[in-house]
């Protein structure tokens, strides 16, 4: 069979459509757990445990009970004693389907109905709440009847989630303790690997074949085998200068520390990628290392620089271990993963705290992510041997 | 918390201006000391050749300072602490290694990571390939990629949330508002609580979940890249040839990009010996679903406070990562004469 043209699949109308639905299907499967959890934040706390999210944009279906008032205020008319109000406090929202009293039959009666009770007593509810309840004599009992009803709730979206979250339950808080840690823990890094990568790069002296692969070395060492050291080296150091062992400023290091394999050798590949007659002709023209480096090269490294920082503050942002090992657990020290992971503990059926917590847990990465996907995917593309 | 504010802002201001003034101050010094303008001859000539010995330790020396401190050093101590008790002071040899291969839940730890090794490298390249082939196929690609590669930006403690989500459990005679029980229920199955079910490791299948739905988004832009970089003329020529889609992607595609997939799986394979975050919030190695890293943890800084094996047990990651750090040295030696 002879095929003119186009790539493999896309020669049939079938073999195109095909494309289409595989690829539906993965978006869909990908999107759906993340689209879970935000439509969960939006939705009133009571509605959540009542039916799945997906059906959080149609009318749930519930079934609810109340108390009538009691029986003793009926007030006489037109030969029977009769109560009347409505079930609901705020009428118009609800719609009320069908209504019972009986616990195992609650949707006995169809809504706006009048069903007998037996001994002349009758109960009518309507669709928007009120009812009509009618005794043949005078009643003594001070207990009001149990009702049951079958209501439709139309959907509500809330941002009360987000503010309970943000205000008290110390979400808040530990976003700005996200930030305290991630934005030095970025920017401390890329000066210094800025100046080894152009070292490692462009400059000549002995040892640097073995620098160069201590740095490749590094980059794979797991991080959980420093963790130890550290911490008695924190410890120690902590105890000789009197100060706390768990602050800011160990973990701004440590994530320096971290974080420096993967910055010079992303910096160092993209920088010997430079020309080489840039450097050169500069050299001629008397500039030293230094002006070349940063007149020249640091300019002409944005792309890379950029890169570099986006990855480090996902990382940052995003890591769990080192906050958990390098810094307390107090409310003052607690970052938002951190956070996140006791709420998991604590609150672990609050699906309004967990899916609010966590949404904005992921906000600001998102928000990186998508106003900068094109840095990060050229970083990925350059050090994808970086273990993460 | 405003003083947390300020100091992190001080921080940034003292951070970066010690560095400018450091590298600044540092090279300023160099040329005073020994100076190559203004002065004649063999002088100059000494002073350069006295610039050029110096000048690359003073741009390197304070990442070298730090990757020592912060990595070298623990890494050498750590192998130490490991042949130690567990207050790290007496020697005990190879104790810590003879417990660690009897321990039963160190045994269960490797059989999880394992599976995990086989697993989620293999399903996220497979599945990154395939989405990575389809997607560059048609108009909204680029939109059906940002969007699978979205969850890349995910912390694992937020991944664990949404998917805690998914595989939310509630009575049978409940309303289920975790969507996959939602679905089982819809075609008549019975609701489970997906991630005890420990015979057969299934639940280790349900964690493994979250990890194949955060980095198959990764494998997909580096394979795509790759697939990129085919020559067309290639995939020409087996068209006119007759090769059918599959003997394409078969027998031209995957061929061509094998040193891309490789890179791929060893990343994924290092991400995945280290996985921590995912086990410790959604079982915390309950039900059988324990993996090294977390034990590790447990050991270290938890209930167990035995720094050796602790630190055995890091030890035994980093082995495992040897090969493939070897691998890396070699490769970047290979295209690096520069």
């Amino acid at each position: 069979m002879a095929q003119a043209s186009g790539t493999a699949a896309g020669k049939s109308f079938f073999g195109r459509f095909g494309v289409h639905i595989a690829v539906l299907f993965f978006v869909t499967l990908w999107t759906i757990p993340t689209l879970g959890i935000l439509v969960t934040s939006l939705r009133d706390k009571d509605q959540i445990i009542a039916s799945g999210w997906w059906s959080a944009f149609f009318s749930s279906s519930q079934t609810e009970n109340a108390r009538l008032p009691a029986p003793n205020t009926a007030v006489s008319k037109d030969g029977r004693f009769v109560l009347e109000g409505n079930l609901f406090a705020e009428p118009g929202e609800k719609r009320i389907t069908a209504f019972g009293t009986r616990a195992v039959a609650p949707t006995e009666y169809e809504a706006g109905a009048v069903a007998d009770l037996g001994d002349g007593e009758t109960l009518q509810i309507n669709e928007d709440g009120s009812f009509v309840a009618g005794y043949p004599e005078a009643q003594t009992s001070e207990r009001g009847r149990r009702v049951y009803f079958a209501a439709t709730v139309p959907p509500r979206f809330t941002t009360e989630n987000y503010q309970t979250v943000l205000f008290s339950e110390g979400i808040g808080r530990s976003f700005l303790n996200s930030l305290t840690v991630t934005i030095p823990a970025t920017v401390i890094p890329i000066m210094i690997a800025a100046f080894a990568a152009y070292a490692l790069a462009w400059m000549r002296f002995p040892g640097r074949a073995i620098l160069i692969a201590t740095v490749i070395g590094l980059l794979v060492v797991p991080l959980q085998m420093t963790l130890i050291p550290l911490l008695e080296l924190y410890n120690g150091v902590g105890n000789l200068f009197g100060v706390p062992s768990k602050t800011y400023l160990g973990i701004w290091l440590a994530h320096t520390g971290f974080g420096l394999p993967f910055a010079i050798y992303l910096l160092r590949s993209y920088m010997a990628g430079l020309p080489r007659e840039l450097m050169e002709s500069a050299r001629i023209d008397g500039a030293s290392d230094f002006e070349i480096f940063i007149k020249i090269v640091l300019p002409l490294s944005f792309p890379v620089l950029a890169s570099f920082a986006i990855f480090q503050f996902l990382w940052v942002w995003n890591d769990l271990l080192v906050a958990m090992v390098f810094l307390g657990s107090g409310s003052d020290q607690l970052v938002l993963t951190g956070k996140l992971n006791a709420l998991l503990g604590s609150r672990g059926g609050d699906w309004e705290i967990l899916t609010t917590s966590a949404f904005i847990t992921i906000i600001v990465p998102l928000i990186v992510f998508f106003s900068l996907q094109r840095y990060f995917v050229r970083g990925l593309l350059a050090g994808s041997v970086k273990g993460g | 918390m405003a003083a947390q504010i300020f100091s992190a802002i001080l921080v940034i201001i003292i951070g970066v201006g010690g560095c400018v003034a450091y590298f600044w101050g540092a090279n300023r010094a160099l040329d005073m000391i020994f100076p190559s303008r203004g002065v004649t001859g063999g002088a100059a000539v000494d002073n350069l050749r006295r610039q050029g010995l110096i000048r690359p330790w003073l741009f390197i020396g304070p990442a070298l300072l730090i990757l020592t401190v912060y990595l070298i050093y623990p890494v050498v101590q750590t192998v130490i602490l490991s042949f130690q008790n567990r207050a790290g002071e007496g020697f005990v040899g190879l104790d810590n290694y003879v417990w660690a291969f009897g321990d039963r839940e160190f045994r269960s730890s490797i059989l999880n990571n394992l599976l995990w090794l086989l697993i989620v490298p293999a399903a996220c390249t497979f599945l990154g390939l395939v989405i990575a082939v389809l997607t560059d196929k048609i108009w909204w690609g680029t939109i059906a990629k940002s969007l699978i590669f979205l969850p890349l930006a995910i912390s694992f403690v937020g991944a664990s949330v949404i998917w805690k989500f998914v595989y939310e459990y509630r009575g049978a005679d409940q309303t289920q508002i975790g969507i996959l029980n939602a679905i089982v229920t819809f075609f008549g199955g019975d609701p489970k609580v997906w991630i005890s079910l420990a015979d057969w490791n299934v639940n280790d299948m349900f964690l493994m979940v979250i990890l194949i739905w955060i980095q198959t988004g990764f494998a997909m832009v580096i394979l795509s890249a790759a697939l990129r970089g085919i020559p067309e003329e290639t995939i020409e020529a087996a068209v006119i040839d007759g090769a059918n889609p599959f003997q394409i992607f078969w027998k031209i595609m995957v061929p061509q990009i094998w040193g891309t997939i490789a890179v791929v799986w060893t990343t994924i394979t290092i991400l995945v010996l280290k996985v921590f975050d995912i086990v410790l919030t959604m079982t915390n190695g309950q039900w059988n679903t324990q993996v090294l890293a977390n034990l590790m943890f447990d050991w270290m800084f938890r209930g167990g406070g035995d720094f050796g094996r602790g630190a055995t047990i890091a030890i035994i990651i980093m082995i495992a990562v040897l090969p493939i750090m070897i691998w890396n040295i070699r490769q970047a030696n290979r295209e690096g004469g520069r």
